[in-house]
C-alpha cells in the first residue's frame, strides 16, 4: 500500500482532471451512484417530499383544517408585512455580524490553539463547551446575565464605573446582544473545524518557509490561509446559512423584542406561525429560502469553482 | 496508517447502529407503560398545559374524578403552553392524532380551532343549564356547545396595595383622571405609582385589553363593527383610549425604573410589598401571588380600569378554558370522556379545585359557591360581578386579535412608538387574522 | 510553528481571557442551580447563601415522576441511532459526490444545501410519516433526525474528502479493491478527524432538539431531555435554581462525549500530519 505520508508530502495541489485509467472503468466505477441510495430514499421522502407539498400550501390560505387557493396573494402579503422590511434589514446585520466574527475569531483561536502555548488541550475544550450547552439553556443563561439592573455584566461594569445599557431591552442594544451571544456559543464550532484545516497541513512547508526566512507572519499568509481555504468556505457557508435562518436564541432570549427592533425574518415567520396563519407563514418560509439561496449559492459556487485539493 | 485497525473500527461502528436501531424498537415509554388498559376499565387521555400550577389542580381532578367513577382511569398528558402549546393543539387535531379529551382556551382561540368539524357537540348535556350564560357564549359555535369550564373566571383591571392608599388617604379611582391624580400623590411619596412588566410581553396588553367594558358602555356596538370591519381602533376614540393611557403612564414618568426587563413575578412582588402602588393585570395571577409573597397576599385589592364616566364603571371578564371532546374519540371513550367533561362542569370539582390552589375569581357554574377564604382581590371582583357590571373581553366577542398586539403595546408602553402609531399598526395588524378566518368585509 | 519552546505571556494571556469569557457564564449557572428559590429569583452572581446543589438536583429529578430519567433513555437512543446512521450514510454521499464527475453532480448539492437552508415542514411531514405507519413511533423520529441532519454531515465530508489524494484510490482498485472495500477501508478510517467532529457537532444537536420531538413523537413517556425545561418555567412562576440544575445535568451527557473525543480529536488531527 502507498505510504500515505510518502504521497501528501509529494503532491501538490490536484487538478480535477480525470486520469485516463479511470475513464476506461466508466462502466464499473469504484464510485457507484447507488451508494447515494439509503441516504437519498430518506432525505427525499421524510423531506424533500414534505417541502414540495408545504411550497403548494404557501399559495393557500390554511388553517390546518381547511385550504383556500389563493395563488400568490400570501407573498404579496408577506411583504406588506410592516415589520418586513426592518426584519429583513436585522436578518442581514445579524447574519453578516455572526458569520464575519465566528469566521476571524475562530481563525484566531485556531491559530492561537495550535501554537505552541501550554494548557492547550484544556483551552480546546473550554472553548469548545458553550457549543454543548443547549440553545435553550443558553439563552436563559444569559438573558439573566444581561438583566439590566440585575444581572451580572452589569453589576461587573458598574464596579469599573461603567453603565451598563439595557442590553436586551434598549433597542439600539438587543439585536446585538444576541448576535454576540451567539458568536459566544458558536466560535468553538468554527475554531475546531479550522484546526482540523490547519493541522492538516503538512509540517513540512512550515519548515520549508522558515528555511526560507519568512517570519510567522508571512506563514500565516502564504501557507495557513490558503491552505486552510477548505474550512474557511465551510465555516463561512454554514455560519452565514445560521445566521441567516437564525431563529431559536433570538427567540429565546428577545422573542423579537423589545417591540419589534430585533425580529428577524425567522421570528416574523414564527409568529405567523403561532397566530395560525400557516400558509403565510409558509410563504414566508419560501422566500426565506430564496433569500439565503440567492446569497449563498453564488457564493458557494464561487469557492468551488476555484477549488483546491490540497 | 494501520488498516487493521480501521477494519475493528468500522466493525465496532457496524455492531453500535445495528444495536442501536434494535434498541429504537423500544423508547423508554414502552418499556415502562402498557398500551393496554387494565380489563374492565376504560382509559382515557386528557391533555392540558404544562404549568405546574395547572397540572397539580389536574392531578387532583382527575383522582376526585377516579374515586366515583372506579371503572376508568384518566392518564394525563401535557403540552406546553402559549404559542407553542396552540400549534401543538392544531397540529394534533388536524392529523386526527388528539387526546381522549382536552383542555384549551376560549373564545377566539376556540373558534379558530373550527369546533364544528373537530369537536364533538354537547348541547344537550346535563349541566348544560348550570352554566353562565357569559361562559356559555364563549364555547358555542354555530347553535352548539362544546365545553365545559376548566377553571374560575377572573377579571382584568388594576391591582393595587391597600396599605399604601391607606397611607395616603387615598380612593379606588373610578375615573382616568382621578386614577392619574392618585398616581401623582403616591409619587410624590416616593412610592412607585405602576409597575409594568415588559420582560413577559404578554402583560404589557392590559391597559389596552382590561379597557373593553369601558369601550363597551361607550359604544355597545363596537364588537360587531369591529369584526365586519366597519369599526377601528385608531379612529375609535373609546378604543383608542387605552393606548392612550399607556402612553400617558409612560410619558409621566411613573413606571417602575426596570419595566422593560421586569418579569412576572417581580410584577406582584413590587405590588404586594408595597414597593408599587398598581399593577395592571388580570385576577389569575392572585393565585401566583400565593407563590411569589404569601404573606401579603391580602394586602392587595383590586379596582376595574377606570374610563371616563364613574358611573359605568365595570369589570372586563375573561373566561377560563374549556374542556372539549374531538370527534375522534368514540364508543366507550366517548362515554368516558363525556362523563370526564361532566364532572369537571360539577360542584364538586369547584371544591376540588378550591382545595388544591387559591382560585383567582367566581366559577361560571351557577351551582358553585366561593370559598370564604379567597384573597381580597378576589372579593373585590366579585363585588363587580355581582352587581353585573362586567363586561366580556373583546376576545371573546370577536374572532378577531391581532398576534402582534404585545409587541406593539410594549413598544408604546415604552415610548418607542406613539399612541397613535401603535392603534394604527394594531389594525393593520388585525387585518391579516380577519382574512385568515375568512371574515366577509375584510 | 516549529519552536519548541512554549509562549509562556501567550498562554497566561490566553488562560486569563479564555476563563472570563467562556468559563465564567457556567459558573453563574453553577451557582444559581445551587442556590434556593427566592435566591435565584435575584439573579446575583455569587456564591449561593446555602449550598443546596444535591438537593436541587434530587428535587429535579423527582419532578413528574421522574420524567427526567425517561427523557435520558429517550435521549440517548434518539441520539446515538440517529447520529451513527447518518454519519454513515453522509460519508458515502459525499464520497460519492466529490469522487464521481457527473452532471448529476449539481443538483444534488442544490438539493443537499436546500437541506440547510429549507425549514423542516412540520405537518406534510407528520402526513407523510402517516401514510408509511412511522408517526410517533421512536424509529420514525430518528429517520427524521437523519433526514434533517444529512445536508450538514454531507457538506462538512465533501470537504475534507477533497483533502485525500486520488492516488490512494487508485491504488487501492489497482489492488482490487470493489467500491465497498475502497469506501470502508480506505477512505472511511482516513476521514477520522472529521468524523469526530460531525460525530460531536451532531450528537449535540439531535440531544438539544427540542421542536422534533415535541411535534413527531408527543407524549410524556416519550419526553426528551430538552422537554423537562419547560417543569420549571411556566408563564407565572420560574424556579431557576431548578432550571440552572436541569440545564447543568442535560449538559452532562454531551460534555462526556466531548471530553472522551477531545483526546480523539487532538491525536486524529495529528496523526495526519506526523512523519511515518
Amino acid at each position: 500500500m502507498a505510504n500515505t505520508v510518502q504521497t501528501k508530502a509529494a503532491v501538490r495541489p490536484v487538478d480535477t482532471q480525470q486520469p485516463r485509467a479511470t475513464i476506461a472503468r466508466r462502466q464499473k466505477s469504484p464510485y457507484p451512484f447507488w451508494f447515494m441510495i439509503p441516504a437519498g430514499v430518506i432525505y427525499t421522502v421524510l423531506f424533500l417530499v414534505p417541502a414540495a407539498v408545504a411550497f403548494y400550501f404557501s399559495l393557500t390560505r390554511w388553517t390546518l383544517f381547511d385550504q383556500e387557493f389563493i395563488g400568490l396573494d400570501n407573498y404579496v402579503q408577506f411583504f406588506e408585512e410592516p415589520a418586513l422590511v426592518s426584519g429583513l434589514t436585522h436578518t442581514l446585520i445579524f447574519a453578516v455580524v455572526t458569520c464575519g466574527l465566528k469566521v476571524v475569531i475562530g481563525m484566531a483561536l485556531a491559530v492561537l490553539l495550535t501554537s505552541q502555548i501550554i494548557g492547550r488541550a484544556f483551552l480546546r475544550s473550554v472553548a469548545f463547551f458553550p457549543v454543548l450547552v443547549s440553545t435553550i439553556g443558553v439563552g436563559i443563561a444569559f438573558t439573566v446575565l444581561m438583566n439590566p439592573t440585575r444581572g451580572a455584566i452589569n453589576g461587573a461594569l458598574g464596579v469599573v464605573g461603567v453603565q451598563g445599557p439595557g442590553w436586551l431591552t434598549d433597542p439600539q442594544w438587543a439585536l446585538l446582544s444576541v448576535a454576540f451571544v451567539d458568536v459566544w456559543r458558536g466560535v468553538g464550532l468554527a475554531t475546531v473545524i479550522y484546526m482540523a484545516g490547519i493541522l492538516s497541513i503538512p509540517q513540512e512547508y512550515f519548515e520549508a518557509a522558515k528555511v526560507d526566512g519568512a517570519g510567522s507572519g508571512q506563514s500565516f499568509w502564504h501557507i495557513v490561509l490558503p491552505l486552510a481555504k477548505p474550512a474557511t468556505v465551510t465555516v463561512l457557508i454554514l455560519s452565514l446559512i445560521g445566521g441567516l435562518r437564525s431563529f431559536d436564541l433570538i427567540w429565546a432570549m428577545t422573542k423579537g423584542g423589545p417591540g419589534f427592533t430585533s425580529d428577524v425574518i425567522a421570528s416574523v415567520i414564527y409568529k405567523q406561525y403561532q397566530a395560525g396563519f400557516y400558509g403565510l407563514s409558509t410563504a414566508g418560509n419560501v422566500i426565506l429560502f430564496l433569500l439565503v439561496t440567492g446569497i449563498v449559492v453564488p457564493l458557494f459556487w464561487w469557492f468551488n469553482r476555484k477549488g483546491v485539493e490540497a | 496508517m494501520r488498516l487493521g485497525t480501521s477494519r475493528s473500527g468500522v466493525l465496532a461502528a457496524a455492531v453500535l447502529t445495528a444495536g442501536s436501531i434494535a434498541l429504537s424498537a423500544c423508547s423508554a415509554g414502552s418499556l415502562g407503560s402498557s398500551e393496554q388498559s387494565t380489563p374492565g376499565k376504560t382509559q382515557i387521555t386528557f391533555l392540558t398545559n404544562n404549568d405546574p400550577n395547572n397540572v397539580k389542580t389536574a392531578n387532583a381532578m382527575i383522582k376526585a374524578f377516579q374515586t366515583d367513577n372506579a371503572d376508568i382511569t384518566v392518564k394525563l398528558d401535557t403540552r406546553p403552553g402559549g404559542g407553542e402549546g396552540d400549534n401543538l393543539v392544531k397540529t394534533r387535531l388536524s392529523t386526527g392524532d388528539m387526546a381522549d379529551v382536552f383542555e384549551y382556551n376560549s373564545g377566539s382561540l376556540f373558534q379558530a380551532i373550527s369546533p364544528e368539524k373537530n369537536l364533538t357537540p354537547v348541547s344537550d348535556a346535563a349541566w348544560a343549564g348550570d352554566l353562565d350564560d357569559t361562559f356559555k357564549k364563549v364555547v358555542t359555535a354555530g347553535d352548539n356547545l362544546y365545553g365545559a369550564p376548566w377553571g374560575p373566571a377572573t377579571g382584568g383591571g388594576v391591582l393595587y396595595n391597600t396599605k399604601v392608599y391607606t397611607k395616603l388617604g387615598l380612593k379606588v379611582p373610578t375615573t382616568w383622571d382621578e386614577f392619574m391624580a392618585n398616581n401623582a400623590k403616591i409619587k410624590a411619596a416616593g412610592v412607585t405609582p405602576v409597575a409594568q412588566t415588559f420582560g413577559d410581553t404578554w402583560t404589557s396588553q392590559i391597559f389596552v385589553l382590561a379597557d373593553y367594558h369601558n369601550v363597551d358602555e361607550a359604544d355597545p356596538s363596537f364588537a360587531e363593527n369591529y369584526t365586519a370591519n366597519k369599526a377601528k381602533y385608531a379612529t375609535t376614540p373609546a378604543a383608542k383610549a387605552g393606548f392612550q393611557h399607556l402612553e400617558d403612564v409612560h410619558k409621566a414618568g411613573y413606571l417602575n425604573k426596570e419595566f422593560a426587563a421586569a418579569k412576572f413575578e417581580d410584577g406582584l412582588r413590587a405590588v404586594a410589598t408595597g414597593t408599587a402602588a398598581h399593577y395592571p393585570m388580570i385576577t389569575f395571577a392572585v393565585p401566583a401571588m400565593y407563590g411569589v409573597t404569601p404573606k401579603n397576599v391580602n394586602d392587595v385589592g383590586f379596582f376595574a380600569l377606570p374610563g371616563t364616566d364613574a358611573a359605568k364603571a365595570g369589570v372586563t371578564i375573561w373566561e377560563p378554558s374549556g374542556i372539549y371532546i374531538p370527534k375522534t374519540t368514540t364508543d366507550a371513550k366517548l362515554e368516558a370522556a363525556k362523563k370526564f367533561q361532566a364532572f369537571v362542569a360539577s360542584p364538586k370539582a369547584c371544591e376540588v379545585q378550591a382545595k388544591v390552589a387559591p382560585i383567582g375569581g367566581p366559577f361560571p357554574i351557577k351551582s358553585c359557591t366561593l370559598p370564604a377564604n379567597v384573597a381580597t382581590a378576589v372579593k373585590d371582583l366579585t363585588g363587580y360581578v355581582e352587581k353585573g357590571a362586567i363586561t366580556l373581553a373583546l376576545e371573546f366577542l370577536s374572532p378577531i386579535k391581532g398576534p402582534a398586539l404585545e409587541q406593539i403595546t410594549v413598544e408604546v408602553g415604552s415610548g418607542i412608538r406613539s399612541a397613535d402609531a401603535g392603534a394604527k399598526l394594531y389594525d393593520k395588524d388585525v387585518e391579516k387574522q380577519a382574512q385568515q378566518l375568512g371574515l366577509e368585509g375584510w | 510553528m516549529t519552536s519548541r519552546r512554549p509562549n509562556y505571556l501567550l498562554s497566561a494571556i490566553a488562560l486569563a481571557l479564555f476563563s472570563v469569557i467562556f468559563l465564567l457564564p457556567f459558573a453563574f449557572i453553577l451557582f444559581t442551580a445551587a442556590m434556593n428559590q427566592e435566591e435565584a429569583a435575584t439573579f446575583r452572581f455569587s456564591w449561593p447563601d446555602n449550598w443546596q446543589l444535591i438537593q436541587n438536583v434530587k428535587d429535579v429529578f423527582r419532578t413528574r415522576d421522574y420524567i427526567l430519567v425517561v427523557a435520558f433513555i429517550n435521549s440517548t437512543i434518539l441520539t446515538v441511532a440517529s447520529v451513527a446512521v447518518m454519519v454513515i450514510l453522509a460519508a458515502m454521499v459525499a464520497f460519492v459526490l466529490q469522487r464521481r464527475k457527473s452532471r448529476w453532480n449539481v443538483p444534488i448539492n442544490i438539493l443537499m444545501l436546500a437541506g440547510l437552508i429549507i425549514p423542516p415542514a412540520v405537518v406534510p411531514t407528520i402526513w407523510v410519516m402517516q401514510e408509511l405507519g412511522i408517526f410517533k413511533t421512536m424509529h420514525g423520529l430518528i429517520l427524521v433526525e437523519i433526514a434533517f441532519g444529512l445536508s450538514f454531515c454531507v457538506l462538512l465530508f465533501q470537504a475534507f474528502i477533497s483533502t485525500i489524494p486520488r492516488q490512494l484510490d487508485e491504488a487501492a482498485i489497482v489492488d482490487g479493491a470493489g467500491p465497498l472495500g475502497l469506501f470502508f477501508r480506505i477512505i472511511f478510517p482516513l476521514l477520522r478527524p472529521v468524523i469526530v467532529t460531525v460525530v460531536v457537532v451532531q450528537t449535540v444537536f439531535v440531544w438539544n432538539d427540542f421542536t422534533n420531538p415535541l411535534y413527531f413523537l408527543p407524549g410524556d413517556e416519550n419526553a426528551t431531555v430538552q422537554l423537562t425545561l419547560f417543569n420549571f418555567q411556566s408563564q407565572y412562576n420560574t424556579s431557576y435554581n431548578l432550571l440552572f440544575a436541569d440545564i447543568l445535568l442535560i449538559t452532562i451527557p454531551p460534555l462526556l462525549l466531548f471530553l472522551f473525543f477531545q483526546r480523539q480529536i487532538v491525536s486524529g488531527l495529528t496523526a495526519g500530519s506526523v512523519k511515518g
